[in-house]
């Protein structure tokens, strides 16, 4: 049924990722590991149209855009900035479905399409607006992040592996991976502590992932506007650091 | 949005085809059964095989057609599942009215409930079509109030020309036939000039800022395009044209509507060696700018999507 679970009840288990814009460093691994992982997982195969020619098309779960954020003051910074399915609370992409191909699990939140009643009409991409899914047109139906559904609760996995692989692969610990719908889970505090945000929330579909913003960056009140200059330094502190001033002085 | 065409296709076709059954039922409940078998049977034939070839068209662009029937089942909260129904069960009064309507001592009552019980399914089924876009508030110019009644109006001015164009053809032009077809092309043109005028007014709610999240740092820009070639949703949903082409194409529209309604005026004069030539060019015309307008429908929508593609507002 496209109709939607009923998960607004106190305990609702809602998966999802955290993703921390201060410390992504853009590196493409969650990207990659993603598409490692699925293209034999749930979603197989993720196919790659004319991967060696001049315009290849492939079906990714995950994409890392980059963004430059200029503040009112003209300091400008890089922000990497991941993306994909944020299963929402109230997913539009699940109730447009004509079929009940595209579906949100009632006991954890997560938005599955199941590839053998999906007729491939696209529409639930039309309704997502933050481009998750992504149609194969060699398996001719839609595909989209499982949050590793087939790794989280697999048993055959060691336990420090039954996570998504895009929280695996990242070396920066930037993605975490929880219950939102726990105020006591590590990703909510998380959340809390840094002031984690929505995408779109005035569109109303209510994502469960979150974003936590970059870091305020240091600036003259919080570290030195300039370096020391070594000349500086001469008079100053220890033997040595006096006689890297003297010769300094002298050669400069 | 990327124009797909067997979507485009079936639209207005099957919107056409909705659209003359709807004023085949009027007729009925007007005048009871066809006047001749010829008359009745080219006007029926009319309407199926355009709204059977729309629908079937509608299957073209799916990755599995053989499990079209799946989509029938979901009518509880998807439009698209509704207007699969709707244009089913619009199949069952249909052809009762169409065997009806061609027996000539069938029960002029009967007739007339039938008639009247198609309409209104041929009504909804056109309406389901408008909201299954009119309800996507991923993309602001199709969640507009005048989507859908502007998909009512295409349907009842091209259907409308058709069956004048057939009636002209049968010698059997009516007065009243015509101003239903004047009338109904002076309403698209109204709907689709107000609707273009809100669309342009209108510069998006959202940006790039909303988007990411970013906003309340600063102004955000794209630095980095995610991957080197495109992919299914820059395709899909980054289509774009540009502005003077969008201005030439819906002056191309406003023409062929314009000259629909000068040729339907041209019947109104019961010049048969005028009037015939007339109304098939009307039909022509009428349907050459649904088409062409279907298209702009898709071509001018802005799906939000595009806010990390780089796209200012949407």
């Amino acid at each position: 049924m496209t109709s939607l679970p009923d998960t607004s009840g106190p305990g609702q288990k809602k998966l999802g990722l955290v993703i921390d814009l201060d410390t992504c460093v853009g590196c493409q691994a969650c990207a990659v590991s993603c598409k490692e992982w699925n293209t034999q997982g749930y979603s197989a195969p993720l196919t790659d149209e004319d991967p060696y020619e001049a315009n290849p098309l492939g079906v990714w779960l995950n994409r890392i855009h980059g963004y430059e954020v200029e503040d009112a003051r003209g300091n400008s910074r890089a922000v990497h900035f991941p993306r994909s399915c944020l299963h929402c609370e109230e997913p539009a992409c699940v109730t447009v479905c004509p079929t009940g191909a595209s579906y949100k699990r009632a006991e954890d939140g997560i938005v599955l399409v199941n590839p053998d009643t999906c007729i491939g009409c696209k529409l639930c991409s039309w309704a997502c607006p933050y481009g998750a899914r992504e149609y194969d047109h060699d398996d001719g139906v839609m595909k989209k992040c499982t949050l590793c559904v087939d790794r989280i609760y697999n048993d055959n996995l060691e336990p420090e592996d039954r996570q998504p692989a895009c929280v695996r692969a990242c070396p920066t610990g930037a993605r975490h991976f929880g219950d939102l719908g726990d105020p006591q889970s590590d990703v909510s505090k998380l959340v809390a502590a840094r002031e984690g945000h929505d995408l779109l929330p005035d569109m109303g579909y209510k994502p469960v992932n979150k974003y936590l913003p970059p870091r305020p960056r240091r600036d003259a009140s919080t570290s030195p506007a300039e370096p020391l200059r070594l000349a500086e330094l001469a008079g100053k502190g220890d033997v040595m650091e006096r006689l890297f001033g003297w010769l300094d002085k002298v050669l400069s | 949005m990327h124009p797909a065409y067997s979507v485009i296709f079936f639209t207005t076709a099957s919107g056409m085809g909705y659209g003359l059954l709807a004023l085949l039922g009027l007729v009925g409940a007007a005048h009871g059964p066809a006047s001749t078998l010829a008359f009745g049977l080219t006007c029926l034939a009319f309407a199926f095989v355009l709204i059977g070839t729309g629908l079937l068209a509608s299957t073209v662009h799916l990755g599995h057609p053989e499990r079209t029937w799946r989509a029938l089942s979901q009518w509880r909260s998807s439009w698209l599942s509704r207007e699969g129904v709707a244009a089913i069960v619009t199949f069952v009064p249909a052809l009762c009215f169409g065997w009806a309507w061609l027996t000539p001592q069938a029960d002029h009552q009967l007739v007339r409930v039938l008639g009247l019980v198609t309409l209104v399914c041929c009504a909804v089924t056109v309406t389901f079509t408008g909201m299954i876009y009119q309800s996507l508030k991923t993309i602001r110019q199709w969640h507009h109030p005048l989507v859908t009644p502007i998909y009512l109006a295409f349907s009842l001015a091209t259907g409308s020309t058709l069956l004048m164009a057939i009636a002209q053809g049968f010698g059997r032009g009516q007065v009243v036939q015509s101003a239903i077809t004047a009338g109904s092309l002076i309403l698209v043109l109204a709907l689709k000039l107000l609707w273009w005028r809100a669309i342009d007014r209108d510069p998006g709610r959202f940006t790039m800022g909303d988007a990411t999240g970013l906003g309340a740092l600063g102004e955000v820009r794209q630095w980095e395009v995610p991957h080197t070639a495109e992919n299914f949703v820059m395709n899909e949903m980054g289509y774009r044209i540009a502005r003077k082409h969008v201005q030439k194409l819906r002056r191309l529209v406003v023409a062929g509507l314009a000259l629909a309604l000068a040729l339907s005026l041209v019947t109104f004069a019961r010049i048969p060696a005028l009037a015939i030539p007339a109304a098939v060019l009307a039909a022509f015309a009428a349907y050459a700018s649904a088409f062409l307008e279907r298209w702009l429908f898709f071509a001018e929508a802005r799906h939000v999507v595009s806010l990390y593609y780089g796209a200012a507002r949407a």
